[in-house]
């Protein structure tokens, strides 16, 4: 147990834990609303709803699960985590660069509904 | 033999076993999640421009599960909170609120959302029109083999308002609450394909229900630990109250993990 779970601290993070809580409904209505606004590119519409997320998440993993104030054990787990989640991550989109000759993508035209999509 | 450091930290690196191994446990966790995540971004950058499906997913229902899910995770920190402070009374009323939490995911999840994406069609016809909506009667999982098998010869198809690909018209801002156009006769000689929003009816719905299934399964998993610990297991708590704080710590790190991954699942199918 980490000295900022003692009786004396834990009564006095009630209160963060309740602004916390309410700072990730504010953030849940402020994803919400985010979908009303159509912003130039589809990328910026990604990054400012993944952003948001990882406020949110930011704010459950330091303070709910007690990030904030953990253990270097944890925090080392942690750092390998991360890591390898990078790696892979890093990998896949690596591997979007690398499409073999003839596979690449070819553009197809949008047909509006409900006209009529000719049969291939 | 006792197995040492279950209830008090080992010296060295200040932890109990159970937190440790919860950590590690969520290490690996990250990982399946992550895959499964990673999977997703492939199918959605891979997938023709707009022909990734927008707006088939209930945004108030998503934005409601969302809500009750941070709400379930302050009443698991309030109720570790009240164990810290030695108040098993408040702890169990906190606890019962997560639980009903996790039951009224489960709930709205299981029975209303699911439900709905299994009578929700798309019929492609084999004069190449492609149009989703309704089928009379709301049959599960109707595909033109069933209907030639059950000697089905038309269906009455109450058309979408709009597709789901493609650019969505300035005039709906993207909601569901236009009118729908009138239902259609369609006969079963005219359908090339037909397949309810499941798994088998594209990507967009093999990743959308692998990942929100597996998350359904974590959150009945965490109920069914936080309820055992809230239950049959509070004996703990009048012979060894640390050891029992310890493992509602414990389930209450996998539940706020569970609520994490939920928190990027919501945008990432809901919104974008």
């Amino acid at each position: 147990m980490s000295e900022s779970h003692s009786p004396e601290a834990v009564k006095r993070h009630k209160k963060v834990y309740l602004a916390v809580f309410f700072a990730l409904l504010i953030g849940t209505i402020v994803t919400v609303f985010l979908r009303k606004i159509h912003f130039p590119a589809f990328w910026i519409t990604v990054a400012v709803a993944l952003f948001v997320a990882t406020i949110k998440g930011t704010l459950v993993a330091c303070y709910f699960m007690h990030l904030i104030s953990e253990r270097r054990a944890i925090y080392s787990t942690l750092a390998v985590t991360i890591f390898f989640f990078a790696a892979m991550m890093y990998l896949i989109l690596w591997s979007r660069s690398q499409v073999p000759r003839g596979t690449e993508y070819i553009p197809t035209k949008y047909y509006p509904y409900p006209m009529a999509v000719p049969a291939k | 033999m006792d197995i040492p450091y279950t209830s008090q930290a080992r010296p060295d690196t200040g932890l109990f076993n159970a937190k440790l191994g919860i950590w590690l446990f969520l290490a690996s966790e990250v990982m399946l999640f992550g895959a499964l995540f990673s999977a997703y971004i492939l199918l959605r950058v891979g997938a023709d421009p707009g022909t990734w499906p927008q707006g088939l997913l209930n945004v108030p229902i998503g934005t409601f599960n969302t809500a009750v899910l941070i709400t379930s995770s302050v009443t698991v920190v309030l109720g570790w909170t009240a164990l810290k402070l030695g108040d098993f009374k408040t702890y169990r009323k906190y606890q019962a609120v997560t639980i009903l939490c996790a039951l009224g995911f489960l709930f709205v999840k299981c029975l209303i959302e699911y439900p709905e994406k299994f009578t929700h069609y798309e019929v492609w016809k084999n004069d190449g029109t492609r149009m989703t909506g309704h089928i009379e009667g709301k049959p599960y999982f109707l595909t033109e083999k069933k209907m030639a098998v059950r000697k089905m010869e038309s269906i009455k198809f109450t058309p979408d308002h709009r597709f789901y690909f493609g650019p969505v018209p300035e005039h709906t801002a993207g909601e569901t609450t236009a009118e729908h156009p009138p239902a259609v006769e369609i006969k079963l000689d005219e359908i090339k394909r037909l397949s309810a929003f499941v798994p088998a009816h594209g990507t967009y719905f093999a990743i959308y229900f692998t990942l929100t299934a597996l998350h359904g399964l974590h959150v009945l998993a965490g109920a069914l630990v936080i309820f055992f610990l809230w239950g049959p297991l509070a004996g703990l708590w009048k012979t060894d109250p640390e050891r029992y704080t310890n493992r509602v710590e414990v389930s209450g790190l996998f539940w706020h993990f569970v609520d994490l991954v939920w928190i990027f699942l919501f945008p990432v199918f809901y919104l974008l």
